[in-house]
């Protein structure tokens, strides 16, 4: 009898807990703001796929897309602030003014910034991905794909987040072909099917037989595929839209990030910080590769993949010099965080100037 | 048997009535999306059209949207009543924030009562200079002026994207395609405290008042309507046409810039590469919604801004796209264009003859 007791009293209150914690989750509720649409197949695209991690996670979501950088960002999120939202995710830069804005006049609560800078309430973080950890594999199958050694970069804007990516991309191009040159079009742009199109095009008659991407359509492999050259699919897996261009993707996958920082919420330890996460906690993810890639090769990638994220290995690993061949970073030393947020040089090896 | 005749004249009351027809069937053929996408209709329409403004806020939120769109529309009836076809009111917008925030750049790190009203004129200048050019083309060289002023459209963005990417772009923002913030004494003071709506607002209603004047009692506006009706009177009553084509778009292009100014001064409060959501070709449908008419065109600026507002909240609580709300806009011009038949013929019900 007394067994008995004991028994259901801790089975009920082994109930009562998981109820209470069940309670608690459903009743965190998480928004996203997006720039596009959530069809874009690129940028929007992957943040929608996190929200439905979260959702899966057994939280509600809501989110509202096509939100314009224009004053019209403040009056949206204030009216998800205002409608018993806990944790608002803003995932375009633009916002950022009107995330911190809004963030003050509501510091229950909790706002997550994408690839901003500002946290001047303690209830703002930001978020990032190394996505040149990525950039630093695409560079690595880019030196060993070409055969014209020139390979073409469609970058959108000059920001620290951009020269980052065609460094990193062209230093692992060098290491494994010393004799590649990466000529960048820049197309001002992050979402301009039209645009980007043309501008594969040009790099491909300047005799690119490889195309990077820091855009988000797929408007460029779609283009390389019609070439016949090669091309990586950016920030969702592309293979689908130009199955014989694309050798592999970078992934941007926001889900696990998303569904800890939604359950930080529910459990009351969500805390102000700046995450900038890589390959190694699974931020940025390696599509499968193509068969048309050598085997050597696909192996050489695979352990790449697992030193980067192991931090074996480091994209930014010295020496490396500058175009006119000053030093940036010595022999054996590694490029600091610092160093890399504000980076707006390009390494040797890059073709023209960026634009100022 | 229900026949269609021709009017001898176009019906003046129906010319007033048919906004609020365009308006009306809009409702009905939106109600009919969502019952087709699988919403109910009657709450996707409260959401859409009632929700976003049933607080102060909501309410103030809609006079801040509606201001640029009442503004730049009450500047294009100038355009439109005298036979212009000014399209790019978009660039004289862009083309005004971008004189404007490049004064009140130069004061980012001063405050003063003297700032704003430069920053003010410089906006209403920059209008004015950019929608100078069709004019000028459109006088002295007889090209089109709805393709110059369109594709100056395009040359703005270009121009601002220019700026805010590198010369005046914040030094302290890590090459973000944006400037630094304007300071205080730059911005448009606000009218109440928790609220975003600003003193852009009574620029819009002198451009109402003023509209109206000239519209209704000066001379100016008669010549306006006579060109209107036809360019061939206009020309033997002995206008001279060349001057008033100038005068109009320069007003076109002033209300615009002014626009402009409201949105960064306002707002914004800095330049980056998304200064209007396109209020300058919104702004279109506006103007003809209101019927050229300064009391008109505010409450077609209070209609085509709600729909802006019901987007957000339609996704927000219902997971309507949020794109809708463009659908609405495009179908409100569209019923009004269809519905305008009506001005020119009408249905005449004849009894069947034995």
């Amino acid at each position: 009898m007394h067994k008995f007791l004991i028994r259901s009293f801790v089975s009920s209150l082994v109930l009562l807990f998981t109820l209470t914690v069940a309670a608690i989750a459903k009743d965190v509720k998480a928004a996203f703001v997006y720039i596009g649409p959530t069809g874009d197949h690129g940028w929007t695209y992957q943040h929608d796929v996190g929200r439905k991690a979260v959702e899966a996670a057994g939280f509600k979501t809501t989110y509202v897309e096509g939100v314009p950088e224009s004053a019209d960002a403040e009056r949206v999120l204030r009216q998800l602030a205002n409608s018993g939202h806990d944790i608002i995710f803003t995932t375009s830069f633009g916002y950022m003014n009107p995330t911190n804005k809004v963030a003050k006049e509501f510091p229950n609560v909790k706002f997550e910034h994408a690839t901003g800078y500002k946290r001047e309430h303690p209830n703002v973080a930001t978020y990032a991905a190394r996505f040149y950890e990525g950039r630093t594999i695409l560079g690595t199958i880019a030196g060993t794909m070409t055969k014209s050694n020139v390979i073409g970069y469609v970058a959108s804007f000059p920001i620290p987040e951009v020269i980052r990516g065609i460094n990193s991309f062209t230093l692992a191009a060098q290491k494994v072909n010393p004799n590649i040159k990466t000529k960048i079009v820049w197309a001002f742009t992050w979402y301009d099917p039209g645009k980007e199109a043309e501008a594969a095009k040009a790099l491909i008659d300047q005799g690119a037989d490889v195309i990077a991407q820091h855009t988000d359509s797929t408007a460029i492999v779609q283009m390389a595929e019609k070439a016949g050259v090669y091309a990586f699919g950016q920030a969702s897996d592309m293979d689908k839209f130009a199955p014989k261009a694309v050798l592999t993707s970078v992934e941007n996958n926001w889900g696990p990030y998303y569904v800890d920082r939604v359950k930080a919420v529910a459990n009351g330890t969500w805390n102000q910080k700046d995450t900038w996460h890589g390959i190694g906690d699974g931020m940025v993810v390696i599509s499968g590769l193509d068969s048309q890639m050598p085997s050597d090769l696909q192996a050489k990638v695979k352990k790449l993949q697992a030193d980067l994220a192991s931090g074996k290995v480091h994209s930014f690993t010295g020496p490396i010099y500058d175009q006119k061949g000053n030093l940036m970073v010595a022999e054996g030393k590694t490029a600091d965080d610092g160093m890399l947020a504000g980076m707006m040089t390009y390494v040797k090896g890059v073709e023209g100037d960026i634009p100022k | 048997m229900i026949k269609i005749v021709k009017r001898d004249q176009p019906s003046k009351t129906i010319f007033f009535f048919t906004p609020v027809l365009a308006i009306f069937l809009t409702l009905v053929a939106g109600g009919l999306i969502f019952f087709i996408l699988g919403f109910k209709p009657f709450e996707a329409l409260k959401f859409f059209f009632i929700v976003p403004i049933a607080d102060k806020y909501g309410f103030s939120e809609l006079l801040l949207k509606a201001t640029p769109l009442c503004l730049i529309a009450i500047g294009l009836s100038f355009c439109f009543k005298s036979n212009n076809w000014n399209i790019g009111a978009e660039g004289q917008l862009t083309f005004g924030a971008i004189v404007s925030g490049g004064v009140a750049l130069l004061f980012y790190d001063q405050e003063g009562f003297y700032i704003l009203p430069i920053v003010i004129l410089a906006g209403a200048i920059g209008g004015i200079i950019y929608a100078s050019i069709p004019a000028i083309l459109k006088t002295y060289f007889n090209t089109n002026e709805i393709l110059v002023s369109l594709m100056l459209v395009y040359v703005s963005k270009l121009i601002l994207d220019y700026l805010v990417v590198g010369p005046w772009s914040n030094p302290e923002g890590f090459n973000f395609p944006e400037t630094r913030q304007f300071s205080e004494s730059a911005r448009l003071p606000l009218l109440f405290e928790g609220l975003r709506i600003h003193a852009g607002i009574f620029l819009a209603l002198a451009a109402v008042v003023i509209s109206w004047f000239v519209f209704y009692k000066t001379y100016l506006g008669f010549q306006m309507k006579v060109s209107g009706f036809s360019l061939k009177t206009a020309k033997y009553a002995g206008y001279k046409g060349k001057k008033m084509i100038i005068l109009v778009f320069l007003i076109s292009g002033a209300c615009a810039g002014l626009a402009g100014v409201g949105e960064i001064t306002g707002p914004i409060g800095q330049l980056h590469r998304e200064v209007s959501p396109d209020y300058g070709f919104t702004a279109i449908i506006v103007a003809f919604l209101g019927r050229l008419h300064p009391v008109g065109i505010i409450f077609a600026s209070l209609v085509v801004a709600i729909t802006y507002l019901g987007a957000e909240t339609a996704q927000i609580f219902m997971q309507i796209p949020k794109y809708t709300g463009q659908v609405f806009q495009g179908m409100i011009l569209f019923f009004l264009l269809a519905s305008d038949y009506l001005l020119f013929f009408k249905f005449k019900f004849i009894g069947s003859k034995k």
